[in-house]
């Protein structure tokens, strides 16, 4: 078993990785979450066991790393007095603000399907790869999260 | 289907700018610091070209004249020392220093250390014996192979300094021909008669 040298993968997916959390955490904190991702990776990638679809794995990781960010979100201060919520992602870069802050809050993997689904505009079998699912899975996942975000957004009206 | 949801997330999708170089970097110093780079990169600007220097906790694992083999060269020493390769500039930094100092004619040897595990067998006694040539000076493949123990294994002696992974520093520039000619070089002969002159062994 070979791994390749680890600024392999970093060259070869963190531009995507970025794209995918910008969607997920929004542009202010992708960079840092995407340094921690790939700090993570690092620190298990001489005990990884299979080579099989690195970039599923750093998908995985990725995707755990957008999920804490969102929860230490969620634990801070919610709202100040003005409505105004200091600890919603940055709004620049972002013209649909309130509804990606929706999708970030989504559970993981569905949060993850539309994030690939939308921003990186992926086929289903090419999402379902990056997932380490079927196209069907992926499709799926997609579906339920849409049913999801249309609730969420009926209820604002 | 597509109704106005799925039109808002597709046309609503955040974006922003990703720069790959800077994002290297920022990632390796963490890394560095974190403790976690086990096969350090760093480029070196020289009168050669663009050296690629790799660094381990023993020391300088690899050389690379700049060309198509890097990316080979690089899989060599994730395989044989280990996969945690990643750009850590500073941790080059002794060896940069080092090599300008050669280049500007300010160093005649090197006090790197060396993490000799790209090498094996014979190639180890044979570098070990180049390592032992001075600047100025120049020795013949069969002398290296006698320094080396085989005397007559002066091919092998030829093969080894041809897979030398730390050029330069290990100076198997400095092996000739017994009857004078160049030899070969890993680096291309230009490269060998440059660094022949620099060392005042050729003229010109």
């Amino acid at each position: 078993m070979h791994l390749p040298p680890f600024a392999v993968l970093v060259d070869a997916h963190a531009a995507e990785l970025h794209r995918f959390l910008v969607g997920c955490v929004g542009p202010a904190d992708a960079e840092d979450c995407l340094q921690d991702t790939f700090l993570a990776a690092l620190r298990a990638y001489d005990r990884l066991t299979h080579t099989d679809n690195l970039r599923a794995w750093l998908y995985t990781i990725a995707q755990r790393k957008a999920t804490d960010l969102v929860r230490r979100r969620a634990r801070r201060p919610t709202r100040d007095l003005d409505g105004v919520d200091p600890a919603a992602p940055a709004a620049d870069g972002m013209t649909d603000g309130t509804l990606w802050q929706r999708v970030g809050g989504l559970p993981a993997k569905q949060r993850t399907a539309v994030v690939g689904r939308f921003v990186l505009d992926l086929a289903y079998a090419d999402l379902g790869d990056r997932m380490g699912i079927t196209a069907e899975a992926a499709r799926q996942n997609v579906s339920v999260a849409l049913r999801r975000l249309r609730s969420e957004v009926t209820d604002d009206r | 289907m597509t109704d106005d949801l799925e039109r808002r997330l597709s046309a609503g999708a955040p974006r922003r700018d990703f720069d790959l170089a800077a994002f290297r970097t920022a990632l390796g110093e963490r890394a560095d610091r974190a403790g976690l780079v086990d096969v350090a990169v760093g480029q070196l600007d020289s009168p050669l070209g663009t050296l690629t220097a790799m660094v381990t906790d023993r020391g300088l694992v690899e050389l690379a004249y700049p060309g198509e083999g890097i990316d080979e060269r690089l899989a060599e020493v994730a395989e044989r020392v280990s996969p945690r390769v990643l750009a850590a500039a500073a941790r080059t930094d002794p060896v940069r220093r080092q090599l300008d100092e050669y280049f500007a004619g300010r160093r005649t040897a090197f006090d790197v250390p060396i993490d000799w595990r790209l090498v094996r067998g014979f190639a180890g006694a044979v570098l070990a014996a180049t390592a032992r040539i001075p600047f100025g000076a120049v020795s013949s493949y069969r002398e290296i192979a006698a320094d080396a123990g085989s005397p007559n294994a002066y091919r092998a002696a030829g093969n080894a300094l041809g897979s030398n992974p730390v050029p330069i520093v290990v100076p198997c520039h400095r092996v000739l021909h017994a009857g004078g000619g160049l030899g070969g070089y890993t680096g291309g002969l230009d490269r060998k008669r440059f660094l022949l002159r620099l060392e005042g062994v050729l003229d010109g």
